[in-house]
């Protein structure tokens, strides 16, 4: 392509740019725009803003259904409810390995994971396997008609026992 | 007998119609053999001439052309399956069950689309053995070893995709610890993870997202893909033939 004098789009100076180039960097920035706002309203669009799951807060009943020094699973929602000699409290059946649902074993007195064989005691702790965090503790209290709530979604780090 | 279906089948090939739909009319020479490949919108992808030893089954076993068979098979039996399907939380599972014991050859087609899916992974797995042993991924051919590792990477997302479908316990626990590995990439894993169930947790959502991938999405960029990398084989000079001193010795 060998440059004509007599065309007008060609610049004057070196730092003027031609007309062509201005629609040029026109048509790519607004595309660019474009681009960028679909991704923002794409990503926006695929994150739902209200999910229809059960509710975090778990009531967990009377606290003398639970016998003393008991470990009770309920698979529903996933928690366990203990009742040692000095209170109540719970914590998260979910394996923080990868996300199983764990079971008590009363003959040995663990929580064992049926996925990848992590195994935690009563408190949570590990004691083996794949798992690299605790059980959770989960908040609990007692409503004002005395049952045992759990809020699943607010793990505690100060370990409370709720005494009734 | 041969002489009079020989002569029917000229005449069909003579007739209007068919030649105003294949264009490139009858006779066995090689010009018009070429013309019949290179006239077809589904086999201009290939070359209209290959090297005897490319077709021949110890080049490439027909790994690839039996992983293309089993894909053609999930396609045309998934359709199938959708049509008593209802990827929904009450229903997916009853009606996995349904397919299974009472709509007719339901059974017979979910099998198939599960076995064919099972193939399809081992062929593909096979297929790029095959590809790298020989050294048929080198230069030039080395983009379209790119597109047949995203070919692979579509078809473990269909294969997990498919896998929550039936929505029983195997399929949930698999999920959720599928869905749980991803949110273990660094930063926004867990974001991840949530676009990906549409939720905090294996549920409607996750179900109705991975029905979608599943049947739309996936299929759609495999079959983008499989194009591309069949038409890049030709552009590319045709199946990988071997090395000249292979080639001295075998002919």
């Amino acid at each position: 392509m060998s440059e004509d004098p007599k065309r007008t789009d060609t610049p004057d100076t070196p730092d003027e740019m031609s007309r062509r180039n201005f629609f040029i960097k026109m048509g790519v920035g607004s595309v660019a725009v474009a681009a960028l706002g679909t991704t923002v309203f794409g990503y926006q669009y695929l994150s739902p803003n209200v999910l229809y799951e059960p509710s975090p807060i778990v009531d967990a009943g009377k606290p003398d259904h639970y016998p003393p020094d008991s470990v009770t699973l309920d698979p529903q929602t996933a928690i366990y409810v203990i009742r040692t000699a000095e209170g109540f409290f719970a914590l998260s059946a979910i394996c923080t390995h990868l996300g199983c649902l764990t079971a008590y074993k009363p003959d040995l007195g663990i929580i064992a994971c049926p996925c990848h064989g992590s195994k935690f005691n009563k408190d949570g702790v590990k004691i083996e396997g794949p798992a690299p965090r605790p059980l959770p503790w989960l908040r609990m209290w007692l409503s004002e008609d005395g049952n045992l709530m759990v809020d699943r979604s607010n793990a505690i780090a100060i370990k409370q026992l709720v005494r009734v | 007998m041969a002489n009079t279906l020989d002569q029917l089948v000229e005449q069909v090939r003579e007739n209007r119609i068919w030649r105003s739909i294949f264009r490139s009319g009858t006779g066995a020479s090689n010009l018009h053999r070429a013309l019949f490949v290179q006239q077809n919108v589904f086999l201009h992808l290939f070359s209209v001439k290959a090297r005897k030893r490319t077709v021949g089954f110890s080049a490439t076993w027909y790994l690839g052309a039996m992983t293309f068979g089993t894909f053609l098979i999930l396609v045309i039996t998934g359709i199938l399956l959708m049509l008593y399907y209802h990827p929904s939380v009450p229903q997916a599972y009853a009606d996995m069950k349904d397919l299974q014991f009472v709509v007719s050859s339901g059974v017979f087609l979910r099998n198939l689309h599960r076995w064919s899916a099972h193939a399809m992974v081992f062929l593909v797995f096979a297929h790029m053995f095959k590809v790298f042993y020989r050294g048929a991924c080198r230069p030039p051919r080395e983009f379209n070893w790119v597109i047949g590792v995203v070919l692979l990477l579509v078809t473990l997302l269909l294969s997990y995709t498919g896998y929550l479908l039936p929505w029983d316990q195997l399929a949930y626990w698999a999920v959720t610890v599928g869905s749980n590995i991803a949110s273990a990439v660094p930063v926004m894993g867990s974001k991840i993870r949530f676009l990906m169930l549409g939720g905090t947790a294996v549920n409607a959502n996750a179900l109705l997202r991975f029905y979608v991938l599943h049947c739309v999405i996936l299929p759609f960029a495999a079959t983008l893909l499989v194009a591309i990398h069949f038409w890049r084989i030709r552009k590319d000079g045709g199946i990988y033939a071997g090395e000249p001193a292979i080639e001295g010795k075998s002919e």
